[in-house]
């Protein structure tokens, strides 16, 4: 190994620590910033060192250096247009698309090898074994992300979508890929296995993502996050790469919790999500035929403006249906109005509030809330018995108390305890049932009025009454 | 630059371990800016596709270049950009009279 061979190999350990230390700084929003700030600088680093490795080894010709800066600086371009005009409703959908290309690129890598090495029948299992998996995952997240992120922006259809042969599909297509694998371990020399896998996996990923629903994505996001962590590694496995492998396990880790976390806040098991639609396993029609005679009491905006500006604590719960009518701009204005007035507000967010995970969290912050009085669920919950309002913003079945019972489609998910508050305000375009397709108890209960308005709507009219009020 | 397997393994596993301690311990406020922090380090694949540049022989090899380097680089700068853009607007205390500032430059 040259001087410059061990000192790049040292640069981008450090590199890879950097990454580490990055995403520990991330456990506190007072240094997040640096942390992604170091994780940048130490990427940028690590490409540096890799430009010098190359260089030194003059293995690179000017053609390849030529095609390394345009597509380079092409992505880029590509990559600070889409981050700085993103709106933040739109964050799951860019996450998303960066998912696919992080996957996208992985796949490419091993295929240089596998299609285009001038010695392929000296490619062993080394190589071969971790790029099969490197390509079947990687495409399957590259297709399944598109097809997500189509899903979030509303160009695919967001319901689940289930079309004959998808099951048989499932079934049969994982044992395809071990003998594609296979295939290509036992013959190297030919190019038609990883081909073959490729159109497999594009295939699996998009059968995979369409009939998933949309109230699951925050699951499905956080699993193809883990698919691509998983991919990079891969690729680091095929070109011996530890940096490659050291990131990519780190993303794979969080993709993983994250999965794990969003799915037991939706008290659904990751492969319940992965088959598909909410309530297929019956309950949901059942329960919900008998529930629609009880009777709800409406309130009108001047009735909910009185209700807050007497409140001494007011707790804000923001739903999908908030982030949806992109109204959490109106809801900080009121929040303020409120808190100008003396009324003490916090923020119940729920785990699966908003499209991924935190989602909710970054709209707030947009809308100038401060982060501390963000709540999370197990926080929140002692705290409702003591306010006087809750005051619920498209939200739906989190604060379901049927989830307490057995025998619900919702039963034993965890829920903000609304019903818990002196009062309740519902603000709702309709009746309308949230994913779980079930009544919502919390409407009927005695407690609770509805203010059936479009959120954004609602909330500028709900403003307008509170400052009339407290003038 | 080639890695023995058994220690490729071993960092592979090992770093799984590391990720899942760090990143258990990120609140659940951060966990979009934690997803899209992590997106971009998955963007290291961009080292790959240089790496491969060395490997390049005819216009396959090219075009093969060409795409993983802008994909890599698109994962690497848009995630980390918007990354900054989103823990920017975390903040302790709203600054009054400002606009919905989504962009209302850094503050330390």
């Amino acid at each position: 190994m040259s001087p410059v061979e061990s000192a790049v190999r040292y640069v981008l350990l450090a590199a890879a620590a950097c990454f580490v230390f990055g995403l520990h700084l991330m456990n506190s929003p007072r240094s997040a910033r640096r942390g992604n700030a170091l994780s940048a600088g130490a990427m940028a680093v690590a490409v540096v060192a890799t430009a010098v490795l190359l260089l030194d080894r003059g293995s690179v010709t000017g053609t390849g250096w030529l095609v390394l800066v345009l597509g380079g600086a092409f992505g880029s371009g590509c990559g600070l247009y889409a981050a700085r005009s993103v709106e933040m409703t739109a964050m799951p959908q860019l996450v998303s698309l960066f998912n696919a290309v992080g996957g996208g690129a992985a796949v490419l890598i091993p295929l240089q090898d596998l299609l285009g090495s001038p010695h392929p029948a000296a490619l062993g299992a080394r190589v071969t074994v971790p790029g099969a998996l490197d390509v079947v995952i990687g495409t399957v997240t590259f297709a399944g992300s598109l097809v997500a992120a189509g899903k979030l922006q509303g160009t695919v259809p967001g319901r689940p979508l289930v079309f004959p042969g998808a099951r048989a599909l499932a079934v049969l297509l994982p044992p395809a890929f071990v003998a594609g694998t296979v295939w290509l371990v036992l013959t190297p020399d030919q190019t038609a296995a990883p081909l073959v896998l490729l159109a497999l996996a594009l295939v699996f990923g998009v059968a995979m993502v369409l009939p998933i629903g949309g109230a699951d994505m925050p699951v499905v996001i956080s699993l193809l996050n883990a698919f691509t962590g998983t991919a990079v590694a891969m690729a680091g496995f095929v070109l011996g790469e530890p940096a490659l492998i050291v990131a990519g396990a780190l993303v794979g880790a969080s993709g993983t919790i994250l999965t794990k976390l969003m799915a037991d806040a939706m008290n659904r098991s990751v492969a319940a999500v992965m088959v598909g639609g909410f309530g297929t396993d019956g309950g949901g029609a059942a329960t919900d035929a008998g529930g629609g005679a009880a009777s709800v009491r409406p309130l009108s905006a001047d009735d909910v403006a009185i209700q807050l500006a007497y409140a001494r604590k007011v707790i804000v719960v923001p739903g999908y249906g908030l982030a949806a009518a992109r109204a959490q701009h109106e809801l900080g204005d009121l929040v303020q109005l409120l808190e100008a007035h003396g009324v003490e507000v916090s923020y119940a967010v729920h785990p699966v509030a908003g499209r991924m995970p935190g989602h909710m969290n970054v709209l707030l912050a947009e809308a100038d809330v401060p982060y501390p009085q963000l709540k999370e669920m197990d926080e929140v919950n002692p705290e409702f018995p003591q306010a006087d309002v809750a005051l619920v913003v498209g939200a739906n079945d989190v604060t379901n108390p049927a989830a307490r019972r057995p025998g619900t489609p919702v039963s034993g998910m965890p829920i903000l305890d609304v019903d818990r508050a002196r009062s309740v305000v519902v603000i709702k375009r309709s009746m309308g049932h949230g994913y779980a397709g079930i009544d919502n108890e919390l409407y009927t209960d005695p407690r609770t009025g509805m203010f059936f308005a479009d959120a954004k709507q609602g909330l500028i009219e709900l403003r307008a009454a509170v400052r009339a009020f407290v003038g | 630059m080639s890695l023995d397997l058994s220690t490729a393994i071993t960092v592979f596993v090992l770093a799984v371990l590391v990720g899942f301690e760090v990143i258990s311990k990120v609140p659940a406020t951060l966990h979009t800016p934690l997803m899209s922090g992590a997106n971009s380090i998955h963007g290291i694949v961009v080292i790959g596709a240089m790496l491969i540049a060395a490997q390049a022989h005819g216009p396959l090899g090219y075009v093969l270049v060409f795409v993983a380097a802008a994909f890599g680089a698109m994962n690497v700068v848009g995630g980390y950009v918007v990354t900054d853009r989103m823990l920017r607007m975390f903040r302790t205390r709203p600054e009054h009279g400002t606009d919905h500032g989504a962009d209302q430059g850094p503050r330390e």
